[in-house]
């Protein structure tokens, strides 16, 4: 099966999403388009399984490479590894489920959904490229549904956050841009021309001089997407101001874009990674303590999770800075339990504001009464994010303190230690939030309201199918690293 | 010989012959506005196709006309902005009283164009620059009744002409120094004295004036404001783009031997370029004014890849020019007809602009994003090329300049995208009929803006013809 149709797929859907009127037939289209993804990614998946099975030890599997440019010598590259695939799963996972919980989007659901469609076809070409141009080009090809999904539909401030969100998730692309040419200019292979390849690149050995350059513009630029303090201020704004799909898309997908990305620059120079480690370590670090003391602040439901991202993304980056085998599988399996985590949070939070008009803590109470589903659904993100073993959370953030363990530096351990140390102040707001808005006496702003209703068939597919995710890594985390591991 | 003559000055012969029959038609003919425009496009369109077929490299004149596939892919980069231009000034046009001298004048500077950017020598330039450059302040005088109008045209008029001396001067200067004009000749003669470096300054700000580089930029907004849409798009895309052809096969040719002075040179107008264009786009709010700041940057970033001095960079000099071609003028295209029908020309009237024309509102959003630089769009590439060849010399400082300043462009065109989507009006812009032709402009520009960019061939093509340092 060749790789292509996880970029030909969306774009597919993308155009006959075009062609359509009306929300039935549209959000028909978007689901069956989104579902049949989620099947081709299990297929490449087990098409992966299947090649490695059968003794299989490229780096990289089911690639395919066409010329685009001669003379630049950029190619249309694409192939995965375990870590890719772990990411392809998130993104189908993640997408539909987004879809799923717009069901009843009303306003311009064409749009909408041709935006969403966009911009998972953005998440699924970044995550299998192999060429530094295609990878560019499609983490910018997923910034501009971001802003319009956030403007046209968002709530709050929601101009100035889309705003906000695509000029600083620009400023990252242009850092990563001069990383990438100074990569460009400064590696030339056997047949003396120059190239994006990541596989040929990773062949040539990048002068430590140049790698010390050039190292901080990509990973900074990769960083701004995925919440780098302190270019984590698009965060809390853009997810909070985002409709339900779009802040699921973005916690979930987007940020790990970003992840990735840093992943990727570090394993591509890995001298410049150890040298500026100590950096990334204490960036990580401050975002994680300061995320999560920032979350204890904020009233807003949104807002919570929002800020409890960029603490939780900061173990992403604190895995890549530790840069030990197992501190990096750790990475990847925050990245893949963190989008999965916190597209259910944004999907349990959506469901609330869509029956109550309010995300503010203080205004409700006792909802399990009224919406036994939905505040279980709740409960489960809630958990999840602090870490209860058997769910996702545990296994990733585990694996990151025993790779990040692994480093016998005073500056590390006490970082890790820090680090562990946020995960009580997590459970300290995470559960104050939960039980004040699950338990106690029935409260929505403005009184008590009996005639709110439970969830319906969508919202309990696409948060099942989430918690689906959730448990399978929190209860068997060995496939995921085997699979990373390969 | 006569075989020679008519096979490599094809381009400009057919030309000429359009004038021709134009004018004939205007003095014999009493045609309506309406046949008249069908013709000449009709006319346009054959001139695009005939510039494709049977094209020759070669000499004329003792070197003083030359062509090659490079440049004939010039000239049939300049045909198809004429037609584009030409397609979108219908709606415009069908009410004027002047319309066979519209497109007289409008041929005219193409002709111009052509003879430039065939120069072998710098006399004939000279002479091929002031062609394309009179009728255009004839053209930008032509909505008759607007003293805007008038006033847009006497700026550009005293600029140009100032500009026209300085190069002059620059020319004459270097004839006294080497004895000789033709490029090839020049080539070999000019060195780093004072005097050579001096008339090359002259020559630059001459350069610089034509394609609005910073500090010599103070006459575009006002003119670009003041002209008739459909002329301020022929000044900013078409009437640069060929300055900009010309630029740098004299940066690359006959100015090789002084490479490292304009090097810095161009540094820091490429720097000073983009940050006041940017920075002046930022507070526009007429959307002309807008789109002449807009223009000034991106010629920043073309300095930018000028700078790059290799094959790498004169290709995406001529691809960037061409990408540029199709963005702006579907920006300007979509501008022109709202212009056209409801005479509003404000960003602020563009407020809620999507709830009543979902189609042209998507046309214009494609438009900024690809000036923008956002995939998939062509202006991605032609962006990226350009920084990337910027890249080429080492000269990390100044690509880093110019992609953070991406981020100062990003803004301001997505203030216009948000202005269209997300705000709300009280008096929208009422639901507009497309009618053929600029509707026919319009798919052209966004099919050009989404294939020249995705199909890496387009790129190919033009770097197989192009030449460095």
């Amino acid at each position: 099966m060749p790789l292509s149709i996880l970029i030909i797929l969306p774009l597919l859907t993308a155009i006959a999403l075009l062609l359509c009127n009306g929300l039935k037939p549209v959000r028909l289209v978007a689901l069956s388009g989104s579902v049949i993804q989620l099947i081709v990614a299990a297929g490449v998946l087990f098409a992966y399984w299947q090649q490695r099975a059968a003794g299989n030890t490229a780096a990289m599997l089911l690639e395919e490479d066409h010329v685009w440019f001669t003379p630049l010598n950029i190619h249309y590259h694409i192939g995965v590894d375990g870590i890719s695939i772990a990411m392809i799963l998130l993104t189908a996972f993640v997408t539909v489920a987004g879809i799923l919980v717009s069901w009843s989007m009303e306003k311009l659901n064409k749009e909408f959904f041709f935006l969403l469609v966009l911009l998972s076809l953005g998440a699924y070409g970044f995550f299998i490229s192999l060429d530094l141009f295609t990878l560019f080009f499609f983490l910018e090809v997923a910034v501009i549904p971001k802003f319009l999904l956030i403007g046209i539909w968002g709530s709050g401030r929601k101009e100035y956050s889309a705003m906000k969100l695509a000029l600083m998730l620009m400023g990252g692309s242009a850092l990563v841009f001069v990383g990438l040419a100074g990569i460009y200019f400064n590696t030339q292979t056997a047949g003396g021309t120059h190239t994006f390849d990541l596989l040929q690149i990773a062949q040539l050995p990048i002068p430590g001089e140049v790698q010390k350059i050039f190292f901080p513009f990509a990973f900074i630029g990769f960083g701004i997407f995925t919440a780098l303090f302190p270019f984590h201020t698009w965060v809390p704004d853009g997810h909070s101001s985002a409709p339900t799909a779009a802040s699921m898309f973005l916690a979930g997908i987007s940020m790990k874009l970003g992840g990735y990305g840093c992943l990727r620059i570090a394993l591509l120079m890995p001298d410049a990674a150890q040298y500026y480690s100590w950096i990334i370590i204490l960036l990580a670090t401050i975002a994680i303590i300061y995320g999560a003391f920032a979350t204890m602040m904020q009233t807003d439901l949104k807002y919570i999770n929002a800020y409890s991202s960029v603490s939780h993304c900061g173990f992403v980056l604190l895995g890549i800075g530790m840069f030990t085998k197992t501190a990096i599988m750790g990475a990847v399996m925050q990245m893949v339990s963190h989008g999965l985590m916190t597209a259910l949070f944004f999907a349990a939070i959506g469901m609330l504001y869509n029956r109550t008009h309010t995300r503010q803590v203080a205004q409700l109470g006792g909802l399990l009464k009224v919406m036994p589903f939905i505040a279980t659904v709740f409960v489960i993100a809630g958990l999840c994010s602090l870490g209860l073993p058997g769910l996702s959370g545990f296994a990733a953030e585990v694996t990151v303190f025993m790779g990040a363990w692994e480093k016998a530096d005073t500056l590390y351990r006490v970082a890790t230690i820090l680090a562990c140390v946020s995960i009580v102040v997590t459970a300290v707001y995470i559960l104050r939030a939960m039980g004040k808005v699950i338990m106690g006496p029935l409260q929505v702003e403005g009184g008590t309201a009996i005639a709110l209703t439970d969830a319906g068939w969508n919202e309990k597919v696409a948060a099942g199918l989430l918690i689906i995710g959730i448990v399978a890594i929190g209860m068997a985390p060995f496939w995921l690293t085997a699979l990373i591991n390969q | 010989m006569s075989t020679d003559f008519f096979i490599l000055m094809k381009q400009e012969l057919i030309i000429t012959v359009i004038i021709f029959i134009l004018l004939l038609l205007k003095i014999g003919t009493d045609l309506s506005n309406e046949t008249f425009m069908n013709l000449t496009n009709g006319l346009l369109l054959l001139n695009l196709v005939a510039g494709f077929v049977g094209n020759r490299s070669g000499m004329l004149f003792d070197d003083m006309f030359f062509t090659n596939p490079l440049i004939v892919l010039e000239k049939n980069i300049l045909s198809l902005g004429t037609l584009i231009v030409s397609l979108q000034s219908a709606d415009w046009l069908k009410k004027h009283e002047h319309v066979p001298e519209f497109y007289v004048l409008l041929l005219c500077t193409l002709l111009g164009m052509f003879f430039m950017i065939s120069a072998g020598n710098l006399l004939l330039f000279y002479v091929g620059l002031e062609l394309s450059g009179i009728p255009v302040a004839a053209l930008a005088n032509f909505d008759l009744a607007k003293k805007k109008s008038s006033e847009a045209a006497m700026k550009f008029i005293i600029s140009s002409a100032f500009a026209s001396g300085l190069l002059l001067f620059g020319i004459s200067l270097v004839y006294g120094a080497t004895g000789t004009l033709t490029f090839s000749e020049l080539a070999t003669h000019i060195n780093a004295a004072p005097l050579l470096i001096f008339a090359f300054v002259l020559l630059l700000a001459g350069f610089g004036f034509k394609i609005s580089v910073v500090p010599f930029h103070l006459w575009t907004a006002d003119v670009y404001e003041g002209a008739p849409v459909a002329v301020t798009s022929w000044l900013s895309v078409i009437s640069k783009g060929s300055v900009l052809f010309v630029f740098v096969s004299v940066l690359y040719t006959v100015f090789k031997p002084l490479a490292s002075t304009w090097y810095n040179m161009l540094f820091v107008l490429s720097v000073l370029t983009i940050l006041t264009g940017n920075l002046f786009a930022m507070r526009q709010n007429n959307l002309k004014r807008f789109l002449a700041f807009s223009s000034i940057a991106q010629i920043g970033f073309i300095l930018v890849g000028i700078t790059g001095s290799s094959q790498l960079a004169s290709a995406s000099v001529v691809y960037f020019v061409l990408v540029y071609v199709f963005s702006n003028l579907a920006a300007f295209g979509v501008v022109a007809l709202v212009s056209a029908v409801t005479g509003r020309e404000q960003v602020s009237d563009y407020k809620g602009f999507y709830k009543t024309n979902p189609v042209l509102s998507w046309v214009l959003t494609i438009a900024l994003f690809s000036l923008a630089g956002v995939p998939p769009t062509a202006g991605f590439f032609g962006k990226f090329f350009l920084l990337l060849s910027g890249a080429e010399k080492g000269n990390y400082l100044l690509i880093t300049i110019a992609a953070l300043n991406m981020i100062l462009s990003f803004y301001y065109y997505l203030r216009i995208v948000k202005a269209i989507f997300m705000d709300t009006n009280e008096q929208p812009i009422e639901r507009l009929h497309i009618p053929v032709y600029p509707r026919l402009a319009m798919i052209i520009c966004v099919t050009g803006i989404i294939v020249t960019g995705l199909a890496g061939y387009v790129y190919d093509y033009i770097h197989s013809l192009s030449i460095g340092l």
